[in-house]
């Protein structure tokens, strides 16, 4: 039964890889559209991984996408480095992947650094310090020589296709969810319920509190790497607080604590920010309706906000997908 | 017989305040052992010294003859201390069998990578995790809820399962602050029976507080009263209740007349 569950999720992945493949190779998404999936994709790894930390463990990071910054650089530098000096072909693929695992685990280094003050902080006032945290991270990156400074890390090789970012988004997927569905997960979840009360049924809330945030990390670096191999460029703007508060609302949207009301929301969210900007150039220039791009963010923003009016816990609260659940025996 | 638990001297302060003044005492293994005393006596902040909330300004405290003052509380659960709440503290988002679960996190050795690719040693940890979970929600007639969301439950249930949550981290002392605040009756009889079946079965040593006083005298086989943080008479609970200091300080006239 667990075997068959698991395999639920694999099939219905792979149904959306071989739609989006065919759809791609008979041209009804054109290399636009494949762009906006990939970056839905990265969307879901980004969310899924800030749901482990704010939803699942109760923290609250404001600074995802200092981690993100931190893979995208790492893994940048890595490849660049190593194509400038050897212009080879065959290993692309193996120093790719090495690469975007090296970005995860200097990630993961920086989300173990900025845990730690999480042993002492809570809610708004550690928001505030990984605030902080993605600012400094921001502010370094444009003062570092050697990775671009404000200009940005340039020349970095295309190796994102959408197969290698599928493939990253479903393994982030999976490994989330088995550890959310585990003693380790129970416990940080405990954490988010009642840290008192968890602490008291003997759970050592700093480690996990910590390994939360290590764990997004990881995923959110390797993220930043794909997107840094996909646009080819890693800048320190991507990087912001606003990026973060984008992937922030992803999570908020989606529903807090739940995996698939993020990967819903990183794709709908993506899709609605480009919807929107279509449909305001098609309202100008073809309707003739005399309205600016710049309405894009006050709508998006309007429709943020009756959402959260409407459906306050989020589109699925903390409502799990059936294929996203672990199948369990009972009694 | 040799003391589970003993506290020497142990003496607390907020700020000026003397929230528990030198205590002293034992606490046997098996027995159910009370601590009463009229509100603001300091019996919360004595279990919370206890569980390592907070550290005693003085004192000491032995759990089988280990010093524990001062150690974190979720190493002074490993070493077999566990509590409930005054007001309930249960994990209300997550399922019933999940709440118990997560008190028996600390005894699974699987790893971040054993879990991430649910080798299959996490799984047959899993398992055992989940039938001892079972088991508990069985005893504590709980069975019928194991699925459901710790928030759905009725008050006396969920006063049930912190019992059975607090059962799960295997201890061999039990703390139950006000175990049948709130409760009627009925529901306090079932409580009472449940505490000293717990005891029988679990081989456990329960030390609880409790305001009501039928059932301290119904299930304590020995009672601390205190009031100001101070002793002011301990022994078995039948001779304690006609102790003309504890009528006085603690019961007041009306409590007589019941």
């Amino acid at each position: 039964m667990d075997k068959l569950k698991s395999m639920k999720l694999l099939m219905a992945g792979l149904i959306f890889y071989v739609v989006v493949q065919v759809l791609s190779a008979v041209g009804v998404l054109n290399g636009y559209f494949m762009v906006i999936i990939n970056r839905s994709l990265i969307g879901v790894m980004f969310a899924v991984s800030l749901n482990l930390i704010n939803g699942i463990t109760g923290q609250f990071s404001l600074g995802h996408m200092g981690f993100a910054a931190v893979g995208a650089y790492t893994s940048g530098s890595i490849t660049t480095l190593i194509f400038k000096l050897s212009p080879r072909h065959p290993e692309d693929a193996v120093v790719f992947v090495v690469a975007i695992i090296a970005g995860g685990i200097a990630a993961a280094v920086a989300g173990f650094l900025i845990g730690f003050p999480s042993l002492r902080l809570k809610g708004d006032y550690l928001a505030i310090v990984t605030l902080g945290f993605g600012e400094i991270i921001r502010t370094i990156l444009n003062n570092i020589a050697w990775v671009g400074g404000p200009r940005g890390l340039l020349g970095i090789p295309k190796f994102s296709t959408f197969t290698v970012i599928f493939v990253f988004t479903m393994a982030t997927i999976i490994l989330i969810r088995n550890l959310v569905q585990s003693s380790i997960g129970r416990s940080m979840l405990s954490i988010r319920e009642n840290e008192l009360a968890s602490e008291l049924v003997g759970v050592d809330t700093t480690k996990y509190k910590v390994l939360g945030f290590v764990v997004g990390a990881f995923f959110a670096g390797m993220g930043g790497g794909l997107l840094a191999h996909l646009l080819q460029i890693a800048h320190p703007t991507q990087y912001g607080f606003y990026a973060s508060a984008l992937i922030l609302i992803m999570v908020y949207v989606g529903g807090i604590g739940s995996l698939t009301g993020s990967i819903i929301a990183a794709f709908s969210l993506t899709f609605l920010t480009e919807g929107l900007r279509v449909g305001i150039d098609w309202l100008r220039d073809t309707a003739g309706v005399p309205i600016g791009t710049e309405w894009t963010m006050v709508i998006y923003a309007l429709l943020l906000i009756l959402i959260m009016l409407f459906k306050t816990e989020g589109l699925l609260g903390m409502r799990e997908a059936s294929i996203l659940i672990i199948k369990e025996k009972q009694g | 017989m040799s003391a589970l638990l003993s506290i020497q001297n142990m003496t607390h302060y907020f700020g000026g305040l003397k929230a528990v003044s030198e205590f002293s005492f034992d606490v046997p293994e098996g027995v159910i052992y009370g601590l009463i005393g009229p509100n603001g006596s300091g019996k919360t902040t004595c279990f919370n010294l206890i569980t390592g909330i907070y550290t005693p300004t003085q004192g000491k405290i032995l759990f089988q003859g280990e010093e524990i003052q001062g150690h974190k509380p979720f190493r002074i659960v490993h070493k077999g201390i566990a509590r409930t709440f005054q007001n309930l503290r249960i994990f209300n988002n997550l399922s019933v069998i999940d709440n118990i679960r997560v008190a028996r996190h600390f005894t699974t050795t699987s790893g971040v990578f054993s879990t991430f690719l649910r080798l299959p040693s996490f799984k047959q940890e899993e398992e055992k995790v989940r039938e001892e979970a079972m088991d508990l929600i069985r005893l504590m007639n709980l069975h019928s809820r194991a699925t459901e969301m710790a928030k759905n439950l009725p008050y006396g249930e969920l006063r049930r399962l912190e019992i059975a949550r607090a059962l799960a981290t295997k201890p061999k002392l039990i703390l139950l602050d006000e175990p049948a605040a709130g409760m009627n009756p009925k529901e306090t009889e079932d409580l009472m029976r449940l505490i000293q079946r717990v005891r029988d079965e679990f081989k456990v040593t329960i030390f609880l507080i409790e305001h009501h006083m039928k059932f301290v005298t119904g299930i304590c086989e020995k009672v601390k009263v205190i009031d100001f943080g101070t002793t002011i008479a301990e022994g078995r609970p039948e001779d304690v209740v006609k102790e003309p200091k504890v009528l006085e300080a603690y019961l007041g006239r009306k409590a007589v007349v019941c």
